[in-house]
């Protein structure tokens, strides 16, 4: 199943990688460099399916991204991954206690980035 | 490409500006300007060189990245005072950072040294053993969402049959976990059957819409672990009740379950009974499902709204190629307009004409768009700066001196290739400024002067040219080691009466060094001619000011772009000719009794009272017809970089014009004395003399003894 | 020299051909971009004689050998009648003033004989070997070769700083 996956990042490896492994399985990507340029996206999107983010961005950080989209009426329903690394077990349970609904560690292979997005979207 | 590889190309690209946005963020943090935001950005650099590092397995790179990384997030939440001491050591770790980015590009993910640094972080991020640091790496290659499905845990041989009791909790929804979701993670390990837990719904009218009531009974037959099941649970675990037991193994038969009826797919089976359920509960989720399965026109016009965003906010990457064929194209239509204006004005058309009129408009259009497209090619001389820092911090190290370097005029713009060229030359200023520049610190104190030495480095646009300055507060040069040294160097007579600029500039000659003895910091083999002839290669000049006891200035000056010219065209027998107007400092009119012959091969000319050597192009380039009368010539006083002044007579001076530089030597070969080509307005090819190929030549020409033969045989 | 060679496992080469100071030449067709007439050269100091100066070809400053010259056999006299004959190999381009371009023949690759021993030295080492065509001998020049060596062929007025 397709889905439409907003990435925020502001790695832009990261989003190359994220776009790579998404696209790969047929996933529509969209992208966004820190938290305001997502919640932009979002706006201008509408609804996603599922939304991946970082959590060290400048601008607006991860905890204050999830805070926005779950604060939204209109996409406050909207699965969110966040990016972690295994060795920040404070900030998981931080994004987490956001609203965050799983997690993505980094780095990861491509089968468990989309297992991660199949675990979370309808 | 494969995919991995051109995003490995980003990554790399992406280090170089995060290595960038780090080493500003230190040295602000150094300067005691750094605020949340730079420590913060400081920090997202290295975390993101460590994530995007990561991915690739450059393992070493990571786990230094890991621990700097630890140690600036304490400083980040203020845990760690950046005192100077903290930032010495930061400082180092940015340069081994950069070290391993570049280890990593090259292939060889290894082989830093960086065990000294790494401990003095270990220090400074709390965790005081090695071990610490090392278990925390290698917990990054830990994969815990590994879903080995073939692979029984140790406990749990073959089949087994568990019964799972799930609850969820309103906060479960509002993170938009979905029960169904889960259920179908779990439909994938086994044989799945699932009852509903209704007894806790209540009756409609006190039913919270957003409260969770439904709780759900799971028998699960499979070759499954608990881990398993755990992780189908894992992002739900905290926001539900949870419970997971493993159900005796004789008990073969589950009459008290209801079976399900098929599970055809074991990929993505539907559990059939949820819809009416979950859904009841997960209305918003329901909500997202219907509005996300758009047209796919409306998910185009969303992902290119996106692309124009980030279109705006950033700039892209252009081959050089195509730059340079732009740069070329506009050169062309610049000749293209020269001629045709020419043609116009030999058919008798006046400028005020309309076609005379709209030649004007045209030709500063092309101006314009010349002008445009040569900007393309310039970019901020930061690039080349930001290398200082670091070349500095080391070599204050291996000096022993104290030394601080202030950079200005990051911002100004130069021509790409000098951006290429100009790093090595800068080095080497740098070096020579601080090692034989600046004063070791005891004779600095001695001297009255700060114990830090002040080294500058600063770029500016200066009337049509671009002016880097090297500075420092050291000694000046020592003016008499100099002269002896150009004297025992054979560079000047014993005899010779020289003003202090005039020493000052023998440093460029080549084959001179000051340093009696040699350091491994200044002394490479490399002197300041090389130096002096890699900044004339680009079209610039270099001079030196020095001032005994308070420091010498190295100024550069360079052209703003190297495609176009500002040249002087001059008339040589039936020829024309394009010198560098760079290079002029005045022209004359020639007198009778102007030239003085002197010795055998020279001729000098009479500056009002000062004399300077003669070259006449007609003579050295061999051209038929230049006039050897003097009286009808024009003496050009140009500036030499490695001969001083001299004196270029030509029969006329054309004009003054901007020209397009076209190399030939790609087509034919070097000529010395000759720089370039252009295409002048008649569409003719004029060539641009190189004034210091010029006087090698003649000084060859004189050394040889007989003319230099002019034209060769072919044979 | 990439087409040279595919064409050449045909069995087959297009020449051009031109003369110059009486004798007929060839030169692959491959290597051949254009042929103009004769534009007055800006001259080169320290050129050797053969090479005339270079000329603006739509914005490419091309140098000219003059073949006559090259061949020892003094200047060409040049008229409007003469020509030159573009030749470019990857990203070099040199002009060739020759007298006039005469043919296109298809040699077959066999009927291409090296240039005789006693003939050969450094001066004609841009010769690939002979072709008669029509009981006409015609040279078939290597162009590669004859760029190479304007390279070489360091005039004597060229100076070592």
């Amino acid at each position: 199943m397709s889905k439409v996956v907003l990435t925020v990042d502001d790695s832009k490896t990261i989003r190359e990688m994220l776009r790579a492994a998404l696209t790969d399985a047929g996933h529509t990507v969209l992208q966004a460099e820190d938290g305001v340029h997502g919640t932009e996206v979002l706006a201008n999107a509408g609804m996603v399916d599922v939304i991946i983010t970082d959590i060290n961005m400048p601008r607006m950080d991860g905890y204050g991204f999830i805070g926005h989209v779950r604060s939204s009426p209109v996409h406050r329903a909207t699965p969110i991954l966040v990016l972690t690394t295994e060795s920040e077990p404070a900030k998981k349970q931080r994004a987490k206690d956001a609203g965050a609904t799983g997690w993505i560690v980094k780095p990861f292979d491509p089968a468990k980035l989309l297992a991660a997005v199949r675990r979370v979207a309808p | 490409m494969d995919p991995m590889e051109s995003i490995k190309i980003t990554y790399f690209e992406e280090c170089a500006e995060l290595l960038v946005a780090m080493e500003e963020g230190l040295i602000a943090m150094e300067n005691g300007e750094a605020d949340d935001e730079i420590i913060n950005a400081v920090f997202r650099a290295v975390h993101s060189i460590k994530g995007g590092g990561g991915a690739f397995g450059f393992e070493a790179l990571v786990s230094f990245a890991h621990i700097f990384e630890t140690v600036l997030d304490r400083i980040r939440s203020g845990e760690l005072v950046p005192e100077p001491d903290v930032i010495k050591c930061l400082l180092r770790a940015g340069d081994l950072i950069s070290d391993h980015v570049n280890a990593a590009r090259s292939g060889s993910d290894a082989g830093i040294d960086d065990e000294e640094v790494k401990d003095e972080l270990r220090e400074l991020s709390g965790e005081a053993s090695e071990e610490a640091g090392a278990d925390d790496f290698e917990g990054l290659d830990f994969a815990p969402m590994q879903f080995d499905l073939g692979e029984s845990g140790p406990e749990v041989k073959a089949e087994s049959v568990w019964s799972i009791h799930f609850a969820p909790h309103a906060s479960l929804y509002s993170k938009a976990n979905e029960p169904y979701l889960i259920l179908r993670e779990l439909a994938v390990l086994g044989d799945m059957a699932v009852e509903a837990d209704l007894s806790r719904l209540p009756p409609l009218s006190l039913l919270e819409p957003e409260e969770a009531y439904i709780a759900w009974n799971i028998v699960l037959r499979g070759d499954i672990t608990r881990t398993a099941i755990e992780e189908a649970f894992e992002f739900a675990a905290e926001d539900c009740d949870l419970v997971i037991e493993l159900l005796p193994p004789d008990n073969d038969e589950l009459p008290a379950l209801p079976q399900l009826p098929d599970l055809p797919e074991p990929v993505y089976p539907a559990v059939p009974d949820l819809p009416a359920s979950g859904l009841a509960d997960a209305m918003p989720a329901a909500v997202a499902v219907s509005d996300a399965l758009k047209s796919p026109e409306q998910q185009k016009d969303a992902t290119a709204e996106t692309a124009q965003k980030s279109a705006a906010s950033q700039s892209i990457r252009v081959d050089l190629d195509k730059v340079d064929r732009l740069v070329n194209l506009a050169g062309e239509l610049v000749i293209t307009q020269a001629m045709l204006a020419q043609s116009v004005q030999e058919a008798g058309l006046r400028s005020t004409s309309k076609l005379g009129a709209g030649l004007v408009e045209f030709e500063h259009l092309l101006r314009e768009l010349q002008e445009s497209v040569m900007a393309i090619r310039t970019q901020p001389v930061k690039s080349v700066f930001q290398r200082m820092p670091r070349l500095v911090r080391e070599l204050a190290v291996q000096t022993g001196k104290q030394v601080r370097l202030v950079v200005e005029g990051e911002s100004t713009e130069v021509d790409k290739t000098v951006i290429d060229r100009i790093g090595e030359p800068l080095t080497h200023m740098i070096r020579n400024a601080i090692d034989h520049g600046l004063e070791p610190t005891e004779a600095r104190i001695a001297a009255g002067k700060p114990a830090e030495g002040t080294v500058t480095l600063s770029a500016e646009h200066r009337s049509g040219r671009i002016v880097i300055e090297i500075a420092d507060d050291g000694a000046g040069i020592n003016r008499v080691r100099v002269r002896d040294k150009a004297i025992e160097k054979g560079l000047i007579p014993a005899s010779a009466v020289l003003s202090d600029e005039e020493t000052d500039n023998l440093i460029f000659m080549p084959g001179f060094s000051t340093a009696s003895t040699i350091s491994n910091i200044s002394g490479r083999g490399v002197g300041m001619d090389v130096v002096r002839r890699s900044i004339v290669e680009l079209g610039g000049r270099i001079s030196i000011v020095s001032t005994p006891g308070s420091g010498s200035r190295f100024v550069l000056t360079l052209p703003l772009t190297l495609a176009v010219l500002d040249g002087m065209v001059v008339a040589v027998g039936d020829q024309t000719y394009v010198l560098p107007l760079s290079h002029i400092i005045e022209s004359m009119k020639l007198g009778k009794s102007d030239i003085h012959s002197y010795g055998r091969e020279w001729e000098l000319l009479d500056v009002r009272g000062s004399f300077v050597p003669v070259v006449r192009i007609g003579n050295l380039l061999g051209i038929e017809g230049s006039c050897h009368k003097d009286a009808n010539g024009v003496a050009i006083l140009v500036e030499s970089e490695s001969t001083g002044r001299f004196a270029v007579i030509v029969d006329a001076i054309l004009g003054q014009r901007q020209v397009v530089i076209k190399s030939f030597e790609n087509n034919y070969r070097h000529i010395e004395g000759v720089a370039a080509a252009t295409i002048l307005g008649n569409g003719r090819v004029a060539l641009i003399l190189d004034i210091d190929g010029l006087a090698l030549l003649r000084r060859a020409q004189r050394e040889s003894a007989t003319p230099v033969e002019l034209k060769a045989t072919g044979s | 020299m990439e087409e040279i060679n595919k064409t050449a496992k045909e069995g087959r080469r297009q020449f051009i051909t031109f003369c110059s100071s009486g004798q007929e030449f060839a030169a692959d067709i491959m290597t051949i971009r254009e042929i103009r007439g004769w534009t007055p050269t800006t001259p080169l100091p320290n050129a050797p004689d053969h090479v005339r100066g270079v000329i603006n070809l739509r914005g490419v400053v091309l140098p000219v050998v003059d073949m006559r010259a090259r061949l020892g056999h003094g200047i060409t006299e040049t008229n409007a009648k003469h020509v030159i004959v573009v030749v470019k190999i990857a990203e070099r381009v040199i002009g060739l003033l020759v007298d006039a371009v005469s043919d296109i023949i298809t040699p077959d690759i066999d009927e291409i004989q090296a240039s005789p021993d006693l003939t050969r030295d450094a001066e004609s080492d841009f010769v690939e070997g002979i072709v008669v065509v029509d009981e006409k001998m015609i040279t078939i020049l290597n162009m590669g070769h004859l760029m190479d060596s304007l390279r070489e062929h360091a005039a004597p007025g060229t100076l070592v700083a």
